[in-house]
């Protein structure tokens, strides 16, 4: 197998339109990747010949609409190697799927608890266990990353104690690129707490560019979107342990997640659906498993590589650029090149690079006391996916050509 | 020297047919719009926007409302000129009767006011008619 970038590119109809006249130049794929044919076809099968209520209905649609959407519930098990179907929750976003876990483990922390974080964390990451710590008086220990951007790894470890009771620690940096050492630090975790801390990676920056298998990472709880790794919005997952999410203190009540209902009381239905409530993204799942379905028949290794090449090409551009200082200079990174000018806010670049047909991000990126800690007013983001090409690479120098010269 | 009017805005921007030339000209008026004491760029003045910060600060000179604004964005500034030939040093009453989305339709710049922007100009019209209802 091998990896034609034509070919994907072909696959995406947004690739092929204009922006303010220009062909797009699309490079925010870490705020959302597009979607391929098969995704919206997906999609609009669901709504054109299966629309129906799952798990409630005694009828053929019903029965339809439940097997594609249990059916994509298998396909991500097994996508990211999880011991039991039972273990993939749906939910809106990684953000709920945060909010689920911090939402339970604030029940469960008490004062002399720990929760460990790290510097580069995007607010959602950040606000969840700091809000989880203020509500049961635990501790909120954040560790230091170096000016690079990268997690000093010998404090991360040497703020880890028995009464760390949960790490949270982003897979990738969605405002640098810093890809962090998931497994060694799950590890350490476990060791250093002697057992007693869970690890939760922040997995949005991190499911589209790397083959993750959560077995092997060994963390409790890992946790995505759908629509970063070429699926639709509005749908995520949280990935636990079956040990732990069976117990786990229930999130929203209503809907499919209740087993037996009295006036007065209720018991909860069993895994997945004890921490599902109300009617799902129905399409969005069985969408995001047309997703995972396609990405996983591609050569992952090679369009990997791509990215990689990609990635290094833009690298190599930006240090040659005359006035342009790249922030975030981790030595291992997701394809996120982040970026100041000597001339000129990142809001600035952004606008100008638009006009040119160049998305980017511009901004604090969700992460302000990262970008405080760096002594940045934010940056300017070009963020890769699978089907950027250098010759795109190509057109973002020579659109930031321009906006020096406007700005000069 | 002084900011054009906001006919004459009009007028110069018509006269440019292409969209580097015209954000050209809104920097340039932007660069020769005074600018803020650091000391005023205070917490109280800020509007934060989620790509770029504005600072206000409001007095009142015979009967008229004088502003003084900036913001960390070069483009932001020169669109925040355009919001001062048109509000400042002017009346309550000639703040309240402009109308700033038919000034920036014409200017074909009505993206930059549309709630969708997170430069804080919108907010900072919002803010100088605020001021001018009391």
């Amino acid at each position: 197998m091998s990896f034609d970038v034509q070919e994907i590119r072909a696959q995406f109809p947004i690739l092929s339109r204009t922006v303010h006249n220009k062909p797009l130049v699309y490079l925010d794929n870490a705020a959302t990747t597009q979607k391929p044919q098969v995704v919206i076809d997906a999609l609009v099968n669901y709504y054109s010949y299966s629309n129906s209520n799952v798990h409630r209905g005694a009828h053929q649609l019903a029965d339809e609409a439940t097997r594609q959407y249990e059916a994509a519930r298998d396909t991500v098990a097994d996508f990211i190697q999880a011991a039991d179907r039972c273990e993939v929750i749906w939910t809106s976003g990684t953000t709920e799927s945060i909010n689920i876990v911090a939402h339970g483990l604030a029940i469960l922390l008490n004062e002399s608890d720990q929760v460990l974080v790290t510097e580069m964390e995007h607010h959602a990451n950040l606000v969840t266990w700091q809000q989880a710590c203020k509500a049961s008086g635990a501790k909120l220990v954040v560790a230091p990353i170096d000016d690079n951007g990268e997690l000093i790894i010998d404090q991360y470890l040497s703020l880890i104690n028995e009464n760390t009771r949960l790490a949270a620690l982003p897979h990738a940096s969605n405002a640098l690129g810093s890809l962090n050492p998931i497994k060694l630090l799950t590890t350490q975790l476990k060791k250093r707490s002697n057992n007693k801390a869970l690890m939760l990676i922040d997995g949005a920056q991190g499911i589209a560019h790397s083959s993750v298998n959560v077995a092997e990472i060994g963390c409790d709880f890992y946790v995505f979107s759908s629509h970063k790794l070429y699926g639709p919005t509005g749908l995520g997952v949280l990935w636990g342990k079956q040990a732990l999410l069976k117990d786990w203190p229930v999130w929203q009540t209503g809907g499919e997640m209740i087993s037996e209902v009295s006036y007065q009381d209720a018991t909860w239905n069993t895994l997945p659906y004890r921490l599902e409530a109300g009617t799902p993204n129905i399409a969005g799942a069985i969408a995001f498993g047309a997703a995972v379905n396609w990405f996983t028949k591609l050569d992952v290794k090679a369009l990997l590589a791509h990215e990689e090449k990609v990635f290094s090409y833009a690298t190599a551009q930006a240090e040659a650029f005359n006035g342009l200082t790249i922030i975030g200079q981790a030595s291992h990174k997701v394809p996120v090149l982040s970026f100041i000018m000597d001339r000129g806010h990142p809001a600035d670049i952004g606008f100008i690079l638009d006009r040119q047909g160049v998305a980017i991000r511009t901004g604090h990126h969700c992460a302000q006391p990262l970008m405080e800690r760096l002594n940045v007013p934010g940056t300017a983001r070009a963020s890769f996916a699978m089907y950027n090409t250098c010759e795109e690479v190509d057109i973002l120098f020579s659109s930031l050509e321009k906006v020096k010269q406007m700005l000069a | 020297m002084p900011l054009p009017t906001t006919n004459e805005i009009i007028e110069d921007l018509e006269f440019f047919d292409d969209w580097e030339e015209r954000y050209k000209y809104i920097i340039d008026l932007g660069e020769h719009m005074p600018k803020m004491p650091a000391e005023l760029q205070t917490h109280a003045r800020l509007v934060k926007g989620c790509q770029s910060n504005v600072w206000i600060d409001v007095s009142l000179k015979h009967d008229k409302l004088h502003f003084q604004v900036d913001s960390d964005a070069i483009i932001v500034r020169g669109l925040l000129a355009l919001v001062m030939a048109a509000y400042n040093d002017k009346t309550t009453e000639q703040i309240r009767a402009f109308n700033i989305n038919e000034y920036f339709e014409k200017l074909d710049l009505e993206q930059h006011i549309s709630p969708t922007r997170g430069n804080g100009l919108r907010a900072i019209v919002a803010k100088i008619q605020g001021f001018a209802v009391t």
